[in-house]
């Protein structure tokens, strides 16, 4: 059991890191607690899996501390911390049987074998990998292997965190909503943190208490599903968080309206008040859910022309044209939607202003 | 199953056919007709059946020979195998190293058969050579060294000859297999505190599986043919002690003039080489397979 402290972490892949931009880390300050299970989420490229590899000790920070339960580990190969590590694609030890793997961090550790034998049966069981224990690990199916990865690290009673590197990736869909039950099982099962890599925000959103989301480099945000997709706080998170993302406009502020170009959007009093005093490049951002589409003019409407419809089923995907920039909003089946002309409503509670990409609040 | 209505496509594989006919099949049963006849000369010749197999078959000079082509090749793959993984395990991954050291280990390979031998020779001999002037200068060995005094020393120059010309195989092979492995294995093996030997034994060994039995079968083969070498330094000398089974053949079939014993012995030693590279094969594809907990 573990309380895993980042602080002032940095990283760079340069030998010698000149300036801000030959950083893959940037300044990561967190605390991850004891039993989360938590999310990283990120596009490709944007330093999570340098994160986790930090956190396990394949890595060692250009700048920062790594503490474990406050003790300072930064220093300490990944063998020296209680932590177990599952790869985006299955690591096995081919030539052994599903039992041998599973032993090997305990035999590597010297612990003896009647403990060995009741660790492995115990987490095998857990696993559901009781029935493949004499088989040789190479022949199994894909997440089979990955559970056996898995297995390798929650064996180890001192394990205190799993990390996982995109886990579900070369698991075939209909089985990646099964592993990840499971996951969330054991997760409730044991009781011990788990930190989730993943660009998949359905994976982490539904995996995950905590969301971590990066993003070149950075934190952007850290909060519960659904504070992600109520309050982005960047940009970013707007964008990347919900299917389909946020809507920005650009925008200047006149009093309590937002012009974006010849459109007129009426925002909150308080909202306004602040984001006049708002340094940088204002956007104006709302949820797709939440951009009403009225086929009569309304009193605060703006006007957009309507250009094309997609359905999916449950919902529809309406694309309109607001001065020349698109914007999408999701309208439920029983709705009309009108054929060419359209009002939009901004609901002042939804509508978000940012600056230089960050929430104005 | 359906039938094609027109099959002239067949005539597409007749180069191939020909080619392989001309280069296999006919030489191969050229020997196989030589084999079973006693020829005196043109037009008189006498099937003689089973006779010249017999006759080889208890040969036992060929059977000297061998024992020596056995003991050979088996010292080869028990010297080159190892000493090529643990030149792979020990070569850069990364930067300008990587280059040098394939540049460096491809030299040996590219360097044709005879001069190698003529290479050998000379560095070892007693009189001009570097090895030979300069074992001989510290006095250890009781008679000087000298391919052609003992035995042994024309075993140690062959070996040497054979090693240094084809460890490297070996190595680019294993190297290849190396760089194979994703990182995560051995990221993992470190989570799991796995020893280096560990790593090497559950990781490395096993992903090598299919670059090494390509070396063993290739470094088999081409030790068991051996020629050149033993023709260069020593023509099978001294005595018979360096006369393996290529060295013999040659000396019966072209200079005794022996056609029918010599193709007899000719199909017995392609049907050990065939045998033992099948075994080879077999061992290595399942060696470390159907473990049991």
């Amino acid at each position: 059991m573990a309380r895993i402290e980042l602080n002032e972490i940095a990283h760079s892949y340069h030998p010698n890191p000149a300036d801000e931009s030959d950083y893959a880390l940037k300044r990561i300050q967190y605390v991850w607690e004891d039993g989360g299970a938590y999310a990283l989420l990120g596009p490709s490229g944007c330093g999570k899996t340098t994160l986790l590899n930090i956190i396990s000790g394949l890595l060692i920070p250009t700048r920062g501390k790594v503490l474990y339960d406050g003790i300072d580990v930064t220093g300490l190969p990944p063998e020296k911390r209680n932590i177990a590590q599952v790869f985006q694609f299955p690591v096995l030890y081919d030539t052994m049987s599903v039992f041998n793997n599973l032993a090997f961090p305990l035999r590597n550790r010297g612990v003896e074998s009647g403990e060995v034998d009741r660790r492995v049966r115990e987490v095998a069981d857990i696993l559901d990998l009781t029935p493949y224990l004499n088989k040789r690990a190479e022949g199994l199916a894909a997440d089979a292997k990955q559970k056996i990865s898995l297995g390798r690290g929650l064996v180890r009673s001192d394990v205190a965190a799993i990390l996982f590197d995109e886990p579900l990736t070369v698991i075939d869909p209909h089985l990646k909503w099964n592993l990840r039950r499971k996951l969330k099982d054991i997760h409730e099962q044991l009781k011990l943190t788990f930190i989730y890599v993943t660009h998949d925000q359905v994976e982490a959103l539904t995996f995950a208490d905590k969301v971590v989301v990066m993003y070149e480099g950075e934190i952007v945000q850290i909060g519960s599903p659904q504070d992600l997709f109520d309050n982005p706080e960047h940009t970013f998170v707007g964008y990347f968080i919900g299917s389909p993302g946020m809507n920005f406009l650009d925008c200047t502020l006149e009093g309590n309206v937002a012009r974006c170009n010849g459109a007129r959007i009426p925002l909150d009093d308080g909202v306004a008040a602040k984001g006049r005093n708002a340094q940088g490049k204002i956007e104006l951002g709302i949820r797709p859910i939440h951009l009403q589409v009225s086929s009569v003019a309304v009193d605060g409407g703006v006007p957009a022309n309507v250009k094309m419809v997609e359905d999916q089923g449950s919902y529809r995907l309406v694309n309109l044209t607001l001065d020349g920039k698109t914007l999408r909003a999701r309208v439920p089946e029983s709705e009309p939607i009108p054929e060419d002309q359209a009002w939009l409503v901004f609901p002042l509670e939804w509508t978000r202003l940012f600056a230089d990409g960050r929430l104005i609040k | 199953m359906e039938k094609w209505p027109n099959n002239k496509a067949w005539f597409l594989v007749l180069p191939a056919f020909i080619i392989v006919a001309f280069s296999g099949i006919i030489p191969l049963m050229t020997v196989v007709n030589y084999s079973i006849q006693d020829i005196f000369g043109p037009g008189e010749a006498v099937f003689v059946g089973t006779e010249w197999f017999k006759e080889m078959l208890g040969n036992h000079r060929l059977h000297d020979a061998l024992w020596r082509q056995f003991m050979f090749s088996g010292l080869v793959l028990l010297i080159e195998i190892p000493l090529g993984i643990l030149i792979a395990l020990a070569m850069p991954k990364r930067g300008w190293g990587v280059s040098a050291s394939l540049v460096i280990l491809a030299l040996p390979l590219v360097i044709p058969w005879n001069v190698i031998g003529t290479i050998w020779i000379i560095f070892t001999r007693p009189d001009i050579g570097l090895f030979g002037v300069g074992i001989n200068s510290l006095d250890l060995l009781e008679v000087p060294f000298d391919h052609t005094a003992k035995p042994i020393y024309a075993w140690i120059t062959l070996l040497a000859m054979e090693v240094w010309h084809w460890t490297p195989l070996v190595a680019l092979l294993a190297y290849a297999g190396l760089r194979a492995i994703p990182e995560a294995y051995f990221q993992a093996a470190k989570i799991d505190g796995a020893s280096a030997w560990a790593t090497f034994l559950y990781i490395q060994l096993p992903k090598m599986r299919g670059v090494l039995t390509i070396a063993v079968l290739l470094r088999w083969m081409d030790s068991f043919l051996i020629y050149a070498e033993p023709f260069a330094l020593t023509g099978g000398g001294p005595g018979n002690t360096t006369t393996f089974l290529s060295i013999y053949l040659v000396k019966l079939a072209t200079m005794q003039f022996d056609l029918g014993p010599a193709a007899a012995f000719s199909l017995i030693y392609f049907l050990i080489v065939l045998l033992f590279s099948f075994a080879f094969y077999q061992a290595l594809l399942n060696v470390g397979r159907g473990e049991k907990a």
